[in-house]
This record gives C-alpha cells, structure tokens and sequence, in this order.
C-alpha cells in the first residue's frame, strides 16, 4: 500500500489516475461498442473499492490542514457508493448500446461523479464539501443530456442544471454567513465558536439558506419541482445512477454540515427537517398514486424516501443517525434495482416505462418478475425485505426522540404509499399480458437484477451486520 | 467610510436579484445562465468582505475555487443549451413543457 502522506488518499488518487487512463484509452478505441472502456470502468471501480476498504486506519483522522477526513462513516458511504454505481453501469450497459448514446463518456462521466461523491462524503471543510458537490453534479448535468436528439432528455437537463446551480448557490450562500460568522472554513471549528447575540440573527438567516440548499439537491417538499421532471427525462440507465449514489453523497453532506458543524443549532435545524419531512412523505406517496409512467411513480417514491431518512436526522442522536444511514444505503440499493428493472423492459431501444407495459410480466418471465416484486415490496416498507428495516429504524429512532407525531404521520403515509407499489405488483402477476413471447434480457442486466432483488432479501433477513456498522460509525 | 453591512448588502442584493431573474424569467435560457453566474458573484462579494474584515485569507481561496467551477458550470450549461436547442429549435423557457404530470 502507498503509506505516508497520501497514504489516506489512495482510493481516491487511484480512481483519479484511473480515469485519466482510461479517458487516453477511449479516445484511441475503435470500438464502436467500446466494451474495453466499459471493462476498465468497472475494473477501476472494484481496484477503489478494495483500496477504501484495506486502506481504513485504526482511529479516526483529519488530514490535510483539516479538509479531509477517514473515519468509518466516510469509509461506508464510500462502499456504498461504489457499490451502487456497480450496479448502476452494469443496468447501464445494455440499455446505452441500443441506443444513440455516446458510450465512452457515459462510463467516464459516472466515474467522474463517484469520485466527486467520495471527496465529499470524506470533506471536513466547507471548501472540500464544496468541490467534491460541484464536481458530482457537474458530471451528473452532462450525464443527463447524454442522450442528444431526445427532446425529455434536453429538457430534464436543462431544468436539472438550472435547479442545482439554484441549490448550490444557496449553499454557497449559507456557507458565507457560516464563514463570516465563525471565521473558518474547517467543520469542527465552525462547530467550536461561540456566538455573540446580535451574530444570532445572521447565523439563523445562514441555516436557513443552508438547509434550503440541501433539501434541493435531495429533493424533499418544498423544494422538489425539478426531480420527477428529472427522473422522467433522462435516460433510465442515468437515472438509476442520479438515484443512487448522489443520495448517499448528500447523506454525508447533511451529517457533515447539520450534526458536525451545526449541533449548537440542532433545534432550529431539526423544526426545519420536520418540516421538509413531513411534507415530502405526504406529497411524495400521495401523488405517486396518480402516476401511469413507472419512472415518474418512483420519482415521486424518492421523494417520499428522502422524507423518511430525513426522520433520522431529526432524531438528533448516534441511533437516529445510525438509522438514517442504514436507510439510506438500503434506499440507494432499492432504488438501482428499481430503476433496473424499468431498463429490464426496454433493453431492445424502445422505451417501455409506463405502469401498462409491465402486463402479465410474470407469465413471460416468473423469475425477473418475482425479482422486480421483491424490489417494490421492499421499498413500500414490508417485512421480510431491507426496506422493512430501514423503516423500522428510522420511526423507532423519531419516536425515542420524543417526536411521536412524526413517527405517526409516516405510518399512516407508509400505508398510502403501499398502495402504489402493490398496483405493479397486481399488473406483473394478475393482468394478461399484450405478447406472449418470453423476455430475455442480455446476462449482465438479469445478474444485476437478481443481485438486487437478492440482496434486499437477504438484508432483510439478516440486517444485523449492516446496522452494526452504522451504529459503529456514529459510537466508535 | 464603506463598513462590512455595506458589502453584505450589495451582496444580498445581488443574490436576489439572480433568484428573481431566475423566478421571473420565462423568455430565455441564456438569462438563466446569466443570473447563476450572477448567484456565485454575489456570493463571491459575501466571501471576500468577510476574508477582509476576519482578516483570514482563507475566504479569498475559496472565492478562487468559486470562480473555477463557475467557468466550469457556465461550459456545462452552455452545453446543455446547444443539445437544447438542436433537439427543440429554440431556446425558450416556455418550450421546457413536455414533462409534466
């Protein structure tokens, strides 16, 4: 392993160099299929994932004049996010060669995007979490408008990167008011710095403009216009990816900045979070209900999601967090899965996304179908699955911390929202089918679903270990 | 004699300017783009007069890497303008309509 200075960095330097030799390598490839660049993007992924994992030192360390920091949460999320954008190019792969989609840079410009996610997830300061913010989302707004020629493709990048330039400069905003009230940049001497009264109001106004930048890049209600319009437009292999990876990302960068930065805060942070809860859980599962296009169902679930991990965070405890995190690494997981399985339909070039075309699916193929309920039955919330869990921990969290009517509303919500999920459900295995043939997708897109569909059972049967880890980032 | 309240003023001032430009606009994506750049500028003034009166100089590096990236995203966006405007044929707020429910 690389010790000394950089030692702490390995993964990431790893994946820099990476990318830049596969960046030589595809610019001299013939392939019009580009199956190297493809191979090599995965092969750089895996080489990281093993370096976060080996390269984990015994406690907990700031480096670099304070701006970066290894400690297990950091170590997790990162797992988590390689882990999914795995998942994510392998759905990718088959859904990008039928179509017109330059492939080279797709693979790139995720790798890029997971690279941006890892320095943020790891950032001390508010100048790392910046970067690492800007260079995820920057690859994702490319990423987006992959698909030249299609008008929702165009139209959900313009609005994606109109709304999160919005987002990051009311971030940025919020970080100025921070800096200028605590005169630095590093998250724990922000945390440290006492407060004269009338610098009281200024730092409100911060937080306020702070947690609006937030609940945007997340997508929680108020702030949610853009994501559904997202989520329908670009290509489905993209979006399996922007809803994954990125909300793992964002869940480090609400711990950093609310629970490290801001916890002499908590109380005007946590109203606020319950707000945005509240009403993400209630707008998100409602109007999921009316959608017929499958995509657009699950944007409004994500939604829906974002306010129940945002539950944990209110709790405002090591256990709230604990089960935020769990959830959150639980969602993403569902969420590929999910988004796989609206690719599993329209691998061949066309796009079937809507509630209908899934008709009879299990007559045509009773073991992917099987996969894709597990998938749904997870994320509506219900035992044996790893959504069940995550659910589970995040109420019980809200509810120990004294906030039984937040634990109430999402019950009752989740109860709602089972609705939806049960409908696709009842169309896979109760409707008939328009065609009789048989699907049979290219192998990479069924070994994805099925790790999908497998492991949210598997977790759900034994999420023991998992949750251990997440308590054991927030104890240890 | 300009004090700290004044930059942070203009500061704030700027900032709601690019938001409501970014609110009102229906005619162009271009005054969009614009008014993002305008968001970081203001931004940029906030970071720069509290770096002077901390006397720290860690918030004029900051406003370096601000800068940087704004370039970054103004290549970005105007990018995702042209893809806009081959597969719509224009450039307009009013067009972005196909993806609702």
């Amino acid at each position: 392993m690389i010790g000394g200075f950089l030692g702490p960095l390995a993964a990431e330097i790893f994946l820099l160099v990476a990318i830049c030799v596969i960046l030589i390598q595809d610019a001299f490839s013939y392939d019009q299929e580009r199956e190297w660049t493809y191979r090599l993007s995965q092969l750089a992924l895996l080489i990281s994932g093993i370096l976060v994992a080996t390269g984990m030192p015994a406690n907990d360390q700031v480096l670099y004049g304070g701006h970066y920091r290894v400690d297990t949460l950091a170590l997790l999320l990162k797992l988590g996010i390689i882990v999914v954008s795995m998942l994510a190019l392998t759905f990718a792969r088959p859904y990008i060669l039928t179509r017109r989609i330059l492939r080279g840079e797709y693979f790139l410009l995720v790798l890029f995007a997971v690279l941006g996610a890892m320095v943020m997830v790891a950032g001390n300061s508010l100048l790392t979490l910046y970067l690492g913010l800007e260079l995820m989302s920057l690859s994702l707004y490319a990423l987006v408008a992959m698909q030249r020629g299609n008008r929702q493709s165009a139209e959900a990048a313009v609005k994606y990167f109109v709304m999160g330039a919005l987002a990051s400069g009311f971030l940025l905003y919020g970080m100025s008011i921070l800096y200028g009230v605590t005169g630095s940049l590093i998250i724990q001497q922000v945390a440290q710095i006492g407060l004269a009264s009338e610098q009281q109001l200024l730092f409100q106004l911060g937080l306020v403009f702070l947690v609006s930048g937030l609940a945007f890049k997340v997508g929680a209600v108020p702030f949610q216009m853009w994501l559904p319009d997202v989520y329908q437009g670009a290509p489905s292999g993209v979006t399996a990816f922007i809803s994954s990876a990125p909300k793992i990302a964002a869940y480090g960068l609400i711990i950093r900045l609310l629970s490290d930065a801001l916890q002499p805060f908590a109380a005007d942070w946590q109203q606020l979070l319950s707000l945005l809860a509240v009403l993400s859980i209630a707008v998100g599962n409602v109007v999921a209900i009316a959608q017929t296009s499958l995509k657009r169902m699950l944007a409004y679930s994500a939604i829906a999601h974002v306010g129940y991990f945002l539950l944990g965070i209110i709790a405002g405890d090591s256990q709230g967090f604990a089960a935020s995190m769990f959830y959150i690494l639980v969602y993403a997981f569902m969420s590929v899965g999910a988004f796989g399985a609206v690719i599993y339909l329209s691998f061949e070039g066309e796009e079937r996304e809507q509630i209908e075309d899934f008709r009879g699916l299990a007559s045509r193929n009773l073991w992917q179908a099987t996969l894709i309920a597990f998938l749904m039955l997870s994320l509506a919330g219900l035992p044996p699955f790893a959504g069940f869990w995550a659910k589970f921990e995040v109420i019980r969290a809200v509810a120990l911390a004294d906030q039984i009517w937040l634990a109430i509303v999402a019950v009752i919500f989740s109860i709602v929202g089972l609705f939806y999920y049960l409908r696709l459900i009842k169309v896979m295995f109760f409707d008939e089918p328009e065609q009789a043939a048989t699907v049979k997708a290219p192998r990479g897109l069924r070994f994805a679903l099925g790790a999908c569909g497998l492991g949210v059972f598997f977790l759900g049967i034994f999420p023991g270990m998992l949750l251990e880890y997440c308590l054991q980032a927030f104890n240890g | 004699m300009i004090t700290l309240t004044d930059y942070l003023i203009v500061g704030a001032l700027l900032f709601s300017i690019s938001v409501a430009g970014i609110i009102i606009n229906r005619k162009n994506v271009i005054t969009l783009l614009m008014c993002i750049e305008l968001m970081l500028l203001a931004v940029n003034t906030n970071f720069i007069a509290f770096s002077r009166y901390l006397d720290d100089s860690a918030g004029q590096i900051f406003v370096f890497f601000i800068l940087t990236v704004a370039a970054a995203e103004a290549a970005i966006g105007l990018a995702i303008l042209v893809v806009m405007f081959r597969s719509l044929g224009s450039i307009d707020v009013a067009e972005l309509d196909e993806l609702r429910g």
